[in-house]
């Protein structure tokens, strides 16, 4: 509550006036106001709302780390206590990003760390983190209570060791998909001795050998660990082990699921299943990085509960994926590699009625490889498993009938990602553009959200886009389309639209004409290897000071003058203009 | 043209003779190529070896296929270049005329991090090997001599010398290029030269290769490097000095 004016020198305080009851009202409002994207509109309606909202605000969304400066942030709010970041877009995780592009973590916690000593949650995707960032981390914010780094690099064992050290309130320390250095540290066994209060822990992604003494002793000092996601240098044996001390885990990475080479004879007689069995609570499985399949039916006893499961990683076929999803009836997620073949998928489709999201990876990420899903498996799937809401399907094959057949089964789709990993593959049972099956997509599925569009694309497709595709706000395009129009009719059609990443399309500088209404309310716009040149590229910069124009190649080769056309041009809004932060062979026009 | 044993920030040529006749290819641009032949088992005598101008700070990737001086076709020198496959799926791009059968970088869309660990579980036996190599990656480990962590790199993110340097450079922050580095091939045949570069840099990259043999970098064509290297250790360039002469045996038996 803010103190009152006084009303003159001498007098005691007196009646508040009432613009400040209108603020302490609001503020007291407001703070209920979750959604950032209600509290943006709540700030807009008038410099007291501005301010009132700016007090209230506790968590800081930045969907992309150069489109304003940390001093800024900082400076409107006051009263933060969570910050995600998210910096790099998403091709970068492909290998069309320069090295050392940017996306560095420091200034930002630098800035936190004087704004925010109290921070208590820090979420950063695909930045850049090094040890002396995690250093910064662990030595600014005793009161941080979670962790999450996804997509990130630049980091090692060295800085996990810092953290586990000093960051003595940490509650969640996760990794998920970064790339780690291996500094040889024995990091586990920097945890404090007399316990921790961690309540989850995701390492699997940690491409080191780990002392496993230390984190028996870990677990035995952290009775609110419930989530628990090992990496594979530990053994199915010493998974065990780990089980039967922490039975109340919730959520599961199971590691390698094999035995080691040296204990394999002890490791065959161990129990598994009922260590799973001891584990009522469990929800979630992932892990299997390394799975002996035989071990696989260990997880029967809590398959019934199951609602989120990783086979993501596991190269089983369809007999051994068919004995134990026929269990797992409330599974909501599941993520599976291509080797079940369409017939895995039947059998997920049988069983998991309330299934929502679905990915499905290819075990041999090639172009040209065997693929094992096909139409076959995306149609029984859908007929299956009406409540989809999610799906992320990589085949070799596929068709515009099934496509089709998936918006009509699955009206409640937000996110479709289809990967038809042979380039320009058209139907291959008509031998048409996949035009149709995507259009039915958009029109469909009236909640849809995010596209990933592939296979032999014409213009056509993206008419229906636009036309259609009224919500949606990230769109992936790859080897698609004729003409420029295809773009024209997505930039103008869809008016929600934030995310294009557009790679290897006959694209050329008069999209970037008509994208020019619209780039102010995206919050980027990535086109590779496209027909786009350096003047026209230029010209847009020029044209609006709010968009930082980057060209560049996917290698440190700078961009020539006289090259034909760019090799990547990343566009994105932001309030400070082009960054200083850019390596040299990257250009900012 | 030689070079002092200071590191020179701007253009470097190779020292060691490899400024060819004709070889300085005019001396203008950076980052500048001229590859004269390169086949897989030829001697490779002071005329083929591959000239390269560098420049430490802006990095210019010799590797680009783009350059117009590129005056004979990559041969297996370009083999592991992921420019010039990207470029002729670029150029190609018209749906008319489907692109051949080579790799596009980062297609299919799945993350290298996903890539590498199916790339590990093919490689045969569970546990950790010096070299994960399979379709995916070519996982080696990377140490340095007084340094207190490792590192790991896939070579086949790299499409030459140039920018396996400029990574190791970025990871061993204080890793200081000496005129040798990992900047290309070096020409064995002519040992006081070799030597002489040897006895002057701070630090030089080596590598164990199949046969377990610990050889300086930079002495095969690239594409031969990405398969044959095991594991990677920057030593002392005086250390170093001591595989030379081994290399330039072995060297002269491949020929």
């Amino acid at each position: 509550m803010r103190e009152s004016k006084p009303n003159g020198p001498g007098a005691g305080p007196g009646p508040p006036c009432p613009d400040q009851v209108l603020e302490n009202v609001l503020e007291n409002v407001l703070q209920f106001l979750t959604c950032r994207r209600d509290r943006n509109a709540a700030s807009l309606v008038c410099k007291s709302w501005y301010r009132a909202e700016a007090m209230t605000r506790s968590e800081l969304f930045i969907g992309n780390c150069y489109a304003v400066a940390p001093g800024r942030a900082t400076a409107r709010f006051h009263r933060i206590t969570a910050v995600v970041i998210k910096g790099k877009p998403r091709f970068a995780d492909f290998g069309l990003m320069p090295i050392n592009w940017g996306a560095h973590s420091t200034r930002w916690l630098t800035a936190f760390a004087g704004a925010y000593p109290f921070l208590e949650k820090i979420y950063l995707k695909r930045m850049s983190v090094t040890d002396d960032d995690l250093g910064l981390i662990a030595n600014s914010f005793s009161c941080l209570k979670e962790l999450t780094l996804v997509c990130c690099e630049g980091f090692g064992t060295s800085g996990l060791a810092v953290l586990a050290c000093k960051s003595r309130q940490l509650r969640v320390l996760d990794l998920f998909e970064d790339e780690v250095n291996d500094d040889e540290v024995d990091w586990i066994s920097c945890f404090p001795e007399s316990g921790t209060c961690l309540e989850s822990l995701s390492f699997d992604c940690v491409e080191c050998p780990i002392n496993f003494a230390a984190l028996e002793r870990l677990l035995g000092g952290s009775p609110n660990l419930k989530k628990l996601r090992l990496n594979r240098f530990v053994s199915i044996g010493q998974l065990y082990h780990l089980m039967i001390r922490a039975p109340q885990i919730t959520h599961l990475g199971t590691g390698s699921f094999s035995p080691s080479e040296i204990t394999q004879q002890a490791e065959q007689e161990l129990d598994y299943r009922a260590a799973f069995t001891a584990c009522k609570s469990l929800v979630c499985l992932s892990g299997f990085r390394e799975i002996a399949p035989e071990y696989l039916p260990a997880i029967l006893p809590v398959c019934a509960n199951l609602t989120s499961l990783n086979l993501s990683y596991a190269n089983i076929n369809a007999e051994q994926l068919r004995s134990v999803i026929c269990y797992c009836h409330n599974l909501q997620t599941f993520w599976v590699l291509d080797t079940v073949g369409d017939e895995g998928l039947q059998a997920v489709a049988a069983t998991c009625k309330d299934l929502r999201e679905l990915r499905v990876f290819p075990v041999d990420p090639r172009e040209d490889s065997e693929g094992f899903v096909s139409e076959v498996g995306l149609l029984a799937i859908s007929e299956g498993c009406r409540m989809l809401q999610s799906i992320l399907y990589f085949c070799q094959r596929m068709t515009n009938a099934a496509v089709t057949a998936t918006s009509k089964n699955c009206p409640e789709l937000v996110v479709f990602r289809l990967c038809i990993m042979g380039r320009h593959r058209p139907d291959h049972l008509t031998n048409e553009p996949m035009d149709e099956g995507f259009g039915a997509i958009v029109m469909n599925c009236k909640k849809l959200t995010r596209l990933a569009v592939s296979g032999l694309l014409t213009d056509k497709a993206f008419d229906y886009i636009g036309k259609y595709g009224k919500l949606v706000r990230t769109l992936s395009v790859a080897f698609a389309g004729d003409t420029d129009m295809a773009l024209k009719y997505v930039l103008e059609g869809c008016p929600n639209l934030l995310k294009l990443e557009v790679r290897d399309s006959p694209f050329g500088d008069s999209v970037l004409r008509a994208g020019l209404p619209h780039f102010y309310s995206m919050r980027f716009l990535w086109m590779s290897a496209c027909r786009l040149t350096l003047p026209a590229c230029g010209e847009i910069a020029k044209e609006m000071p709010h968009l930082v124009v980057e060209v560049f190649t996917s290698g440190t080769e700078p961009v020539h003058d006289e090259d034909e056309f760019v090799d990547t041009s990343y566009m994105y809004r932001s309030l400070e203009g082009p960054r200083d932060d850019a390596p040299e062979y990257v250009r900012i026009l | 043209m030689e070079v002092g044993p200071k590191m020179e920030e701007t253009e470097l040529s190779l020292g060691l003779g490899l400024g060819l006749p004709g070889g300085g290819s005019g001396g203008g641009g950076v980052g500048e190529m001229v590859v004269k032949s390169s086949g897989v088992g030829n001697k490779r005598g002071f005329s083929e070896t591959v000239d390269l101008k560098l420049n430490l700070t802006t990095t210019n990737s010799n590797s680009s296929a783009k350059d117009k001086t590129v005056t004979s076709p990559p041969l297996d020198l370009m083999k592991n270049d992921h420019k010039a496959e990207d470029v002729s799926s670029k150029i190609t791009a018209d749906p008319a005329r489907p692109p051949a059968k080579a790799q596009v970088v980062g297609w299919p869309p799945v993350r290298s991090y996903r890539k590498n660990v199916l790339a590990v579980q093919k490689s045969a036996g569970g546990s950790e090997d010096e070299t994960e190599k399979s379709g995916g990656a070519t996982l080696v480990k990377v140490s340095m001599d007084g340094a207190p962590y490792l590192r790991k790199v896939d070579l086949k993110l790299y499409g030459s010398y140039q920018d396996l340097s400029d990574a190791l450079g970025k990871m061993f922050s204080s890793f200081t290029l000496g005129n040798y580095g990992a900047q290309g091939m070096i020409d064995f045949m002519n040992e006081s030269k070799l030597m002489g570069l040897l006895n002057g840099s701070d630090y030089v990259p080596t590598y164990e290769d199949k046969d377990g043999d610990w050889m300086l970098v930079g002495d095969v064509p690239w594409g031969m490097f990405v398969e044959s290297c095991k594991r990677l250790r920057i030593m002392k360039g005086k250390e170093a000095a001591g595989l030379a002469p081994r290399a330039m045996e072995k060297c002269k038996n491949r020929s």
